[in-house]
């Protein structure tokens, strides 16, 4: 009996999906658990794994198609089965984009000269007799094009955005000789948002347009944690070291269950402290960030942590997070330490009510029992939710942090 | 320029060609003594009398076919239809002779004919009363078919009709008579058979003519709110059909709607999408739209009626579809 595989709900918010790319095509075998399709949400770029084993016997939609959750996208089955009638008239549930929203690229790349797309199913390119045109006159490939139309149709502005970028890389190639005196006119790009940058643009104006911000700063030594840190990796194996933000997500846990009111959510007229505190990680991926969460951190030993963040972050620039992955933040860190910062302000991160800043652990001059001495010293600053917390519980709660980082071993009992 | 409505600019029309040539005539049902159902002829009968502005009995086919013998013997009669639903009552008149007379006499005689005639809905007059069927009469080769959405275009276009020597249905629209538009001052004509840009755009061309001109403006005021300026067609003429014009505007924006109150299925924008194929398939980026009726007899029930007919809402909705 063959079985219909639907566009998955990731995350309670989550509306439709962008079809990315089909893993496996129509005819090939499958086994449950292999993946059979990459989507795009909101969010990231996830894994859909096929729940049966058998041949697919027909992909529904196309790459590029924004389904709507619980829409049938795909037919698994035995070889030669024919597709019952049931599945193939809910064909006709494929993508019904909102007119505002311009379909996307699958990936966040700008040339899309470079991106290779298999062709439809069909073998026939989908572009406008326009497009072609342009293409044959052009000398452009149009299979090379991803189309930015309905459906992935390739239309004239998918043809000239190629040709435009393509202009603009040889004329940088030519730029090598410093004593031309000609002034090279470097054309404007337009960037189509993926729909990660989207997300990310709603929901910081979001944040920030609706969340009255304070903010805490405080400077931290760091010079137990340091030591505390070089100790223990001269007996871990090279992939499992800890880092020093694996400590700053244990001292911050620890410091949010004696701070309930910053583990929280503003709702109307209450506040919902969490029951668990989840620490959401801030990270750079490719066009934007995620936030990937580590689950009961407080509860956590420090290995442990260091593992499962290791684990998602990878998969998070890899963009093959899982929903699990990026869901459930109660508190969130942005750590730029590795780019040299001294202190930044981060936005909060809704529905959270706080989120920790953290600068560049340094050694620098510091004045100790009136002796000028070096040391560690390292700059955070909390962004909060003013509905939810004021300036005095925030400070103490940058205190609290300080105890668990100036005494580390507090966060090994 | 005057600002006038389409029913003084139709009126003057017919005034100044009857004043100019008297072998002008009007017939039809209440023309003369009670001045037209629209009150287009008001004061025509007093200032002409009854030879010149002819009561007729409720008899499409006595109309029409006394027209054409008229025309053929030298007079250039105008026969009103009441509407031209009525129009089916006269119709081997209409499309079997008139068109091909002067075919089947080998040019012997000529048939100097314009039929006016009010079509469209919107005014809650019922399924039979209501109806937009110019295509069908846009199909026969011979008779000429012309419907203007502007004043100043009625009177120059109507002119014309009257002063040609084929016939020619030229259709006016129930609920534009009070549409008001500037009219240039004294005499003008405007050619039969050619096609106008009535707004200049660059974003998508909307083909239309009529009620579909007056919905099609107020769609692209709304659009331009938006930074989507539609470049509108006024077709004005839909045989002989001038589609230079509208290749013009589609080569330059490549995306196109056609908007026509009558229904889509052999339609006026069946007929548009189809020449755009022919003739700029290399030019085209998406498919085109036809915004139509409801495939329904019309309504009585206003809101029912309204839901039938293509409203502007419509056709933002269909620029914005084909600009995906």
């Amino acid at each position: 009996m063959a079985e219909t595989i639907n566009m998955p709900k990731l995350g309670f918010d989550m509306a439709e999906g962008t079809l990315v790319r089909w893993v496996k095509q129509v005819g090939e075998n499958i086994n449950k658990g292999d993946v059979l399709a990459e989507i795009e949400t909101d969010k990231a770029t996830v894994e859909v794994e096929s729940p049966a084993s058998g041949v697919v016997l027909q992909l529904i939609v196309n790459q590029g198609d924004v389904v709507p959750v619980n829409a049938p996208i795909a037919v698994v089955g035995v070889a030669g089965e024919k597709v019952d009638a049931a599945s193939q008239k809910s064909s006709k549930v494929e993508s019904q984009r909102s007119a505002d929203e311009k379909p996307l690229p699958a990936k966040p790349e700008p040339a899309p000269v470079s991106q290779t797309v298999s062709a439809p199913s069909d073998g026939a390119i989908k572009a406008s007799p326009l497009a072609k045109r342009i293409a044959r006159d052009n000398n452009v490939n149009l299979s090379q094009l991803q189309g930015t139309g309905p459906g992935g149709r390739v239309t004239r502005k998918d043809v000239e955005s190629a040709l435009t970028s393509s202009q603009t890389s040889k004329v940088s190639s030519l730029q090598s000789p410093i004593s031309s005196p000609v002034v090279i006119s470097h054309d404007d790009e337009v960037v189509q948002l993926t729909k990660l940058r989207q997300a990310i643009a709603r929901r910081m104006t979001e944040s920030k347009t609706s969340v009255p911000h304070f903010y805490v700063s405080h400077e931290y030594n760091m010079g137990a944690v340091m030591a505390m840190r070089k100790q223990v990796n001269e007996y871990l194996p090279d992939d499992q070291k800890l880092s020093v933000n694996d400590f700053i997500i244990k001292a911050v846990a620890l410091a949010l269950r004696e701070f309930p009111n910053l583990n929280a959510t503003f709702a109307g007229d209450k506040v919902v402290r969490h029951g668990a505190v989840n620490v959401g990680i801030a990270v750079a991926v490719t066009g934007g960030l995620l936030t990937v969460v580590n689950k009961n951190t407080d509860q956590l030993p420090l290995r442990q942590i260091s593992a499962d963040v290791k684990q998602k972050v990878f998969r998070a620039r890899d963009g093959k997070v899982k929903p699990d992955d990026i869901e459930g933040s109660t508190f969130s860190i942005s750590n730029l330490g590795m780019y040299d910062v001294e202190n930044f302000i981060a936005i909060v991160n809704p529905p959270e009510a706080a989120i920790l800043a953290v600068g560049s652990a340094r050694e620098v001059p510091v004045v100790e029992s009136g002796e000028l001495k070096v040391g560690w010293r390292m700059k955070a600053t909390v962004s909060v939710d003013h509905r939810v917390s004021d300036g005095a519980e925030a400070a103490q709660f940058m205190q609290s942090l300080a105890k668990y980082l100036e005494t580390p071993a507090l966060m090994l009992v | 320029m005057a600002k006038i409505t389409m029913r003084e600019a139709i009126s003057q029309a017919l005034m100044e060609e009857m004043d100019r040539d008297p072998a002008v005539f009007i017939m039809g049902e209440e023309v003369g003594v009670w001045g037209g159902t629209y009150a287009v002829t008001k004061g025509f009968y007093d200032k002409y009398g009854a030879d010149r502005v002819k009561d007729t009995p409720i008899a499409e086919n006595a109309i029409v076919g006394a027209a054409i013998g008229a025309a053929m013997v030298g007079q250039r009669p105008i026969a009103e239809l009441m509407t031209i639903n009525f129009a089916f009552s006269a119709m081997d008149y209409i499309v079997n002779q008139a068109p091909k007379l002067h075919y089947m006499f080998g040019g012997q005689f000529t048939v100097p004919m314009v039929i006016r005639a009010v079509g469209g809905g919107g005014r809650q007059l019922g399924a039979t009363h209501s109806q937009t069927p110019d295509a069908i009469f846009a199909h026969f080769p011979g008779l000429k078919v012309v419907s203007p959405g502007t004043p100043e275009d009625a009177k120059g276009l109507l002119k014309s009709a009257i002063r040609s020597n084929d016939p020619i249905l030229f259709i006016e629209h129930a609920t534009m008579y009070q549409v008001r538009g500037e009219v240039p001052e004294g005499e003008y004509l405007i050619p039969i058979g050619k096609s106008k840009i009535q707004r200049a755009g660059k974003d998508l061309t909307i083909v239309t003519y009529c009620k579909g001109l007056e919905l099609s403006m107020k769609a692209a005021d709304e659009l331009s709110k938006e930074g989507i300026e539609a470049e509108i067609v006024d077709l004005r003429t839909l045989r002989p059909l001038d589609m230079e014009p509208v290749l013009e505007s589609f080569k330059k924006t490549n995306r196109a709607i056609v908007v026509e109150e009558g229904w889509k299925s052999y339609g006026v924008g069946s007929e548009i999408v189809s020449c755009i194929y022919e003739e700029a398939f290399d030019y085209i980026d998406a498919p085109i739209v036809r915004v139509a009726q409801k495939e329904v007899p019309l309504p009585y029930n206003r809101a029912l009626e309204q839901a039938a007919l293509p409203q502007v809402s419509d056709i933002i909705a269909a620029a914005k579809e084909v600009l995906r």
